[in-house]
């Protein structure tokens, strides 16, 4: 298959496996920040043969997982409104809230339906007058756009039904509050291919020279994480900082000037709780006043109920890269796909379902033998 | 994404005039002419012709082999298939992979008020053409209309009788270390089908269903004198889910090659896209078959010989219990546990 057999290609995974072992004059700490470079990692074993010459901590870029709390609960209190039909991408269905997640919401009668873009939710408002069609806007600046798009689209519709509850998250706040966190033992980036598809990478010049920590943009295939772990070794080793853009296929220095264009016409930056990480200044986005109309978090009142994070999920620690999935105490006891105490276990990019999706059988060997 | 797909179109005449009322469920003359005029003759067979309550079946020699599954698909007509052809093959394949030549099925249906009675001879031509082709006879049935809303337009059950040819597969329990287990085609055409028209993706060209009758590739595997261990068609839960089951019952694990799985371009295009893994994906004519160790390869190219199973392919084999049921080694050699499918299918953000 075009686009994805080329950046498979075992011959040259193995030849990048050896300029890295090469190159690596001693052991380096990368992070790559987004959950689909996780589970790439997993999925191709990377970590596993790199061990010894790069350590990877997986980032906070999981959208699923980093949304609030008290946004999950927020959607599931609308899905349960006889007036609402909440509109919600696929993998967000299951992540629990404090009291229910929305797939348990809609088994109790509430209005949930999946849809693939933020414009399927205009569609079903135009065909449903008689309902309030609220969007469940979460995701990273990857998904920010379609949101915008949706929001004008339903003005040019006048559609008066159609709502978003935003969630929507910035990644290099993100990053610049990991790099802050005396702890961080970060020492390079991987960046977000997709998130930087988008944004472009020209922001992340400043971030590399404050801190002092390269920044490779790096695609999701074995061959691109590959690359840019080379790229992020070969700065390190040559004691530079600096941005690379490994994933040039995809992504341009400037962005994609018109997505850009579409999130700052609907959206402002706004500082947002990030589950996990607490209140993250300019962390995510908000309706700019004038499409405040658009705001379901001001056309309908909310209940203020407590929120309740599961006391044993260490999600909070696995986001900030503070431990690694298989370091929590629930993790494949309490804690499974089947039945998640956090998001992380949910999400198809969280960093605990990766590990326990992808556990190589080396592991669940080593699991056994230190089992009483 | 909200385009509708280009290459197919539900082939479903919109008249909207012509719709099926509570009055045909009521026993009365409605009903009756329904059943003459609208179900029975694209049926038509002497054991269906009597039209009593029950119907006699001839005598057969051996044991007979009973199934009975329901059909509530939504949409009815997708690439590939519809309600109708679907709720014959499902029975007609039960009763083929449990080892039966099937001979005889019933059609029960459940219609929602409203549904336009165009639809409804659509599916019964459909169920008509799936029973020729797959050797059977429908002997009885049964019609009921519910009000609007409490059915979703159609529901069918098909409860399907076959004559047991023996010597009859072990099954799964009987599965040893080195015993080979084959695809009989393609997998994941029929889910990934069904989520491209339901949630209208806009895919181009939309992938097909795999509906078919897998009658004709179980009966070449049996004249081929091939040693089979297990049958099983890989409907809900795909691959994976039928791996697990008979992981379970021969207490061995089952090792699965992911480069060797036949996966369409379409389908795996779209499972990349949707971050979902085909081997967990539905399939309505396409079985999982495990063999004597050995008889991998000839049990394959037998199967070749069958249009239904041209696709067939060597996926992996039976090795001693592990410390996990099934396991998929990836392209790069690499071991994985196999997830069993849990719950609903839910695609990924971005």
């Amino acid at each position: 298959m075009k686009y994805l057999d080329e950046y498979r290609d075992a011959r040259l995974c193995e030849k990048l496996l050896t300029q890295i072992r090469q190159r690596a004059t001693r052991r380096w700490t990368l992070m790559e920040v987004c959950g689909g470079q996780t589970h790439g990692l997993l999925r191709w074993g990377i970590g596993d043969e790199l061990e010894g010459e790069v350590d990877l901590i997986h980032g906070p870029g999981c959208p699923v997982c980093v949304t609030p709390l008290e946004s999950i609960d927020y959607a599931v209190e609308l899905a349960r409104r006889d007036d609402v039909l909440l509109t919600s991408f696929g993998d967000m269905m299951r992540v629990p809230g404090s009291r229910a997640s929305l797939l348990a919401a809609r088994s109790e009668g509430g209005n949930v339906r999946i849809v693939y873009s933020p414009l399927d939710a205009v569609n079903i408002a135009a065909k449903h007058p008689e309902k309030q069609v609220v969007f469940f806007a979460v995701g990273f600046e990857t998904t920010a756009p379609a949101a915008a798009l949706a929001v004008r689209q339903a003005e040019r519709l006048g559609l008066l039904n159609f709502s978003l509850l935003v969630s929507h998250v910035r990644v290099q706040p993100a990053m610049e509050l990991l790099a802050n966190d005396e702890y961080c033992r970060v020492q390079g980036f991987l960046a977000a291919g997709h998130v930087c598809t988008v944004i472009g990478y020209d922001e992340f010049h400043e971030f590399a020279r404050t801190y002092r920590l390269p920044v490779v943009v790096t695609g999701f295939e074995p061959v691109d994480l590959l690359s840019g772990i080379l790229g992020c070794v070969d700065q390190l080793e040559r004691g530079e900082a600096t941005v690379d853009n490994q994933y040039s296929r995809s992504v341009r220095a400037a962005g994609n000037r018109e997505a850009i264009r579409l999130i700052d016409e609907v959206f402002e930056v706004c500082d947002r709780p990030w589950r996990g990480f607490g209140t993250v200044a300019r962390g995510g986005i908000s309706l700019r006043q004038q499409w405040r109309d658009y705001d379901a978090a001001i056309r309908f009142p909310r209940a203020s109920l407590p929120v309740v994070e599961p006391a044993e999920c260490r999600s909070g620690d696995v986001l900030a890269g503070r431990i690694k999935p298989t370091e929590c105490e629930a993790f494949g006891v309490g804690c499974t796909p089947e039945t998640p105490l956090g998001a992380p276990m949910v999400s198809t990019e969280g960093a605990c379902a990766a590990y326990y999706r992808y556990r190589a059988t080396r592991n669940l060997q080593e699991e056994a033998r230190a089992a009483p | 994404m909200s385009q509708q797909p280009r290459s197919w179109a539900c082939p479903v005449v919109k008249d909207e005039s012509d719709r099926i009322t509570l009055a045909h469920g009521e026993g009365r003359r409605a009903t009756r002419l329904l059943i003459r005029d609208g179900i029975v003759p694209p049926l038509d067979n002497p054991l269906l012709r009597a039209l009593g309550d029950a119907t006699s079946l001839p005598r057969v020699d051996g044991p007979i082999v009973m199934t009975t599954d329901s059909f509530v698909i939504s949409p009815l007509f997708f690439p590939g298939g519809d309600i109708g052809s679907l709720a014959v093959n499902g029975t007609v394949n039960d009763l083929a992979v449990a080892g039966a030549r099937p001979r005889w099925i019933s059609l029960a249906m459940i219609i929602e008020e409203g549904l336009p009675s165009e639809t409804l001879s659509h599916v019964v031509r459909s169920v008509a053409e799936a029973a020729r082709t797959a050797g059977v006879e429908v002997v009885t049935g049964d019609t009921k209309v519910v009000p609007r809303g409490a059915a979703d337009k159609l529901f069918i059950n098909t409860t399907g009788i076959g004559e047991l040819v023996t010597p009859a597969p072990p099954g799964p329990s009987a599965i040893q270390a080195d015993d080979e287990l084959i695809v009989s085609g393609p997998i994941g055409q029929h889910g990934v089908a069904v989520m491209a028209v339901r949630d209208e993706l806009g895919l181009d060209p939309v992938p097909e269903s795999d509906c078919a009758a897998l009658v004709e590739a179980v009966a070449a595997l049996r004249a081929g004198d091939v040693p089979i261990r297990a049958m099983r068609d890989a409907t809900r839960g795909g691959v994976a889910a039928v791996l697990h089951e008979w992981a379970e019952d021969c207490q061995l694990t089952l090792s699965v090659d992911e480069p060797s799985l036949p996966i369409s371009p379409e389908v795996r295009g779209t499972c990349e896209l949707l971050g979902i893994d085909p081997i967990h994906m539905a399939n309505e004519g396409t079985m999982l078959v495990a063999v004597e160790r050995g008889w991998g390869a000839a049990a394959v190219e037998v199967l070749r010989s069958e249009p239904v199973a041209s696709g067939a392919t060597l996926i992996g084999r039976a090795v001693d219990r592990q410390l996990v049921p099934v396991l998929i080694r990836r392209e790069n050699g690499r071991e994985f546990p196999l997830d069993e499918p849990t719950g609903a299918i839910l695609p990924r953000i971005c």
